[in-house]
């Protein structure tokens, strides 16, 4: 049985039955193979991990062998209806031409990141100390998230981007959301959700 | 007998034999009236006759993959890790149908069979062949035993552009295609080591243009050297630096040309004891066929469009040390895939072994072979 994480869960909603989706880092598979069986999604993931690329196979998941800072270059122009990428756009070399690849290859793209703008990660700084949070639970030292954004960060990106935002949701780690987090989100959220695609010209 | 085998060997195997008399039309032009296929079979055929898996097999592999012959009870076939019981190819589960290709020098028409026209072996008369022609022979040999659609076609290297080659000719005559340390053709430097190989072979003084048979000799330099040069580039610089290094058989430099370094013994046994077991025209028609393969050419050269029929679920693999077919090649064949929006993994696997990593055990390629085939058998039952 696939288990989801509680950010994958929110973003199944976001997916359209029928759809094609492409999954940046998709582990062992679970999204997909949820969106294949509940929502009759066809597509790919992507993954480095020859174990987690082994799981995929297991449960007939459609997997593809490759390293995300490398680009989707094997991929053609428009070929999915979503390329998602959960928790892991703060992992890689270069976030923003990874994020014009994303919307290069899907109509619309799904990013979930998490939120350093946290109260808990600024009072960290505040006393002159990198965060380490429950979420975020790596040293400054072996950390593969190398290029950490609050949420006011990532809007901006995607405004000088040219892309547009179409759905927001800031939670906190249980996915939960308040009436307090939607007022100061990038205060009060610990995860942040987009649904993205290109500024229409 | 059997129990001296291991419990997860197929055990005593023997090779059957093919005869099939309606004419063979080539890819060359030329023809054949008739030609006999030697093959090896394991496992059983379901009632439904929908588990048969084609194992097709490289340039100097031949029918017995997997198992023991009697009269040699200690060497198993050339892929017996991979096919048995509980093996990733779980021959409880699968009947696994392995042919030696025509042109080959193990039973299969060849260029050692007698030529009808003559009485005499056709040698260098044997027609060249093609990996479409192998296709063409091996659906016929599925034919004659009732297969009506592959549950998968598997193969390494050459084997694997088998399988991919199945993909294009009979879309719907296979559901799986497992394409391993392949290529979608040679590259340039590819068909210059073939060449190097030929010329090894047809500069022997004994090669006689092909008709070496009639004067009882073999062209044993030329073909061991083209064993030797092959065997180089099957490893990688690592893995040969890592067994051999600079090793000196006799622990001291001798100034000469016989032996010194370990690596030159080890060329020596492995070219001469493949001159005892392997035909120099097989082997020069072989490589020609991997030259030729090219499943694009027919469709403006396009790999995508090529295998746009076919709905197969293909599974790709690569090795990283294998500069021979490297895994930019199988990326290729990959990218062709996902552009015919067909169902394809793809991993590419932490060797240091190069090209030969294909025939050997690595716990990650394996475990990801049984993975495939056990959704491949929970699909069957599905069905």
């Amino acid at each position: 049985m696939s288990t989801l994480r509680e950010d994958q869960l929110s973003i199944v909603e976001w997916i359209a039955p029928g759809s094609r989706v492409l999954d940046l880092g998709c582990g062992d598979g679970a999204l997909l193979h949820h969106l294949q069986r509940e929502r009759g999604v066809t597509g790919y993931g992507v993954e480095i991990a020859p174990d987690n690329i082994i799981r995929c196979i297991a449960r007939g998941v459609n997997v593809i062998h490759s390293d995300l800072d490398r680009g989707l270059s094997d991929f053609d122009d428009a070929s999915f209806d979503y390329v998602v990428m959960t928790e892991a756009l703060q992992a890689m070399r270069y976030p923003h031409q990874l994020l014009r690849d994303m919307l290069r290859v899907g109509r619309e793209s799904i990013v979930t990141f998490p939120n350093f703008g946290h109260w808990k990660c600024r009072l960290q700084i505040a006393f002159g100390r990198m965060p380490v949070t429950e979420h975020l639970p790596d040293t400054w030292y072996n950390t593969p998230n190398i290029h950490m954004c609050t949420i006011r960060d990532f809007e901006a990106l995607c405004a000088s981007e040219h892309i547009q935002v179409m759905d927001r949701r800031a939670v906190d780690t249980r996915h939960r959301d308040s009436r307090a987090m939607r007022w100061w989100p990038n205060l009060l959220a610990e995860v942040a959700l987009y649904r993205c695609r290109r500024q229409p010209a | 007998m059997s129990a001296d085998f291991p419990a997860d060997s197929v055990g005593l195997v023997s090779p059957k034999s093919m005869d099939f008399d309606t004419p063979l039309k080539l890819d060359s032009g030329a023809a054949l009236d008739r030609f006999t296929l030697v093959y090896e079979t394991y496992g059983e055929l379901n009632a439904a006759r929908d588990n048969a898996v084609l194992v097709c097999h490289a340039l100097s592999g031949d029918h017995h993959a997997a198992g023991y012959h009697a009269d040699t009870p200690h060497k198993p076939g050339w892929w017996d890790n991979c096919i048995g019981p509980g093996k990733p190819v779980d021959t409880r589960r699968f009947f696994v149908v392995c042919p030696n290709n025509l042109g080959g020098c193990a039973g299969s028409t060849g260029p050692l069979s007698l030529n009808p026209a003559t009485g005499e072996p056709f040698g260098p008369d044997f027609p060249l062949v093609t990996v479409r022609d192998w296709v063409e022979t091996q659906a016929r040999l599925a034919d004659a035993l009732g297969i009506e659609c592959w549950a998968a076609v598997m193969g390494g290297s050459l084997g694997g552009m088998q399988a991919l080659q199945w993909a294009v000719d009979y879309p719907d005559r296979l559901r799986h295609a497992v394409v391993i340390a392949a290529a979608p053709r040679l590259s340039t430097q590819n068909i210059a080591f073939n060449e190097v190989a030929r010329h090894a072979i047809r500069s022997d003084g004994d090669f006689h243009a092909g008709r070496y048979y009639e004067h009882g000799v073999v062209p044993a330099r030329g073909l061991m050297l083209a064993r030797m040069l092959g065997h180089i580039t099957y490893l990688s610089d690592d893995v040969l630096m890592a067994k051999f290094g600079r090793e000196l058989r006799d622990g001291k430099l001798n100034y000469g040309y016989d032996i010194e370094f370990q690596i030159e013994s080890y060329l020596r046994y492995q070219g001469e004891s493949f001159v005892k077991r392997f035909d120099a025209n097989t082997y020069l028609l072989m490589t020609k066929s991997l030259d030729y393969f090219d499943p694009a050419a027919r469709f403006g050269d396009s790999l995508a469009k090529a295998v746009a029929r076919t709905r197969a679920k293909f599974f790709v693999a690569s090795f990283s040390s294998d500069w021979r077919f490297s895994p930019a090649r199988s990326r290729e064949i990959v990218r062709a895939l996902l552009e015919a929006d067909l169902d394809v993994s793809y991993v590419e696997l932490e060797s240091e072994l190069g090209h030969d990593s294909f025939l050997l055990e690595i716990p990650l390629y394996h475990e990801a072979l049984a993975a495939w085939f056990q959704r491949i058998a929970a699909e069957g039952t599905q069905a």
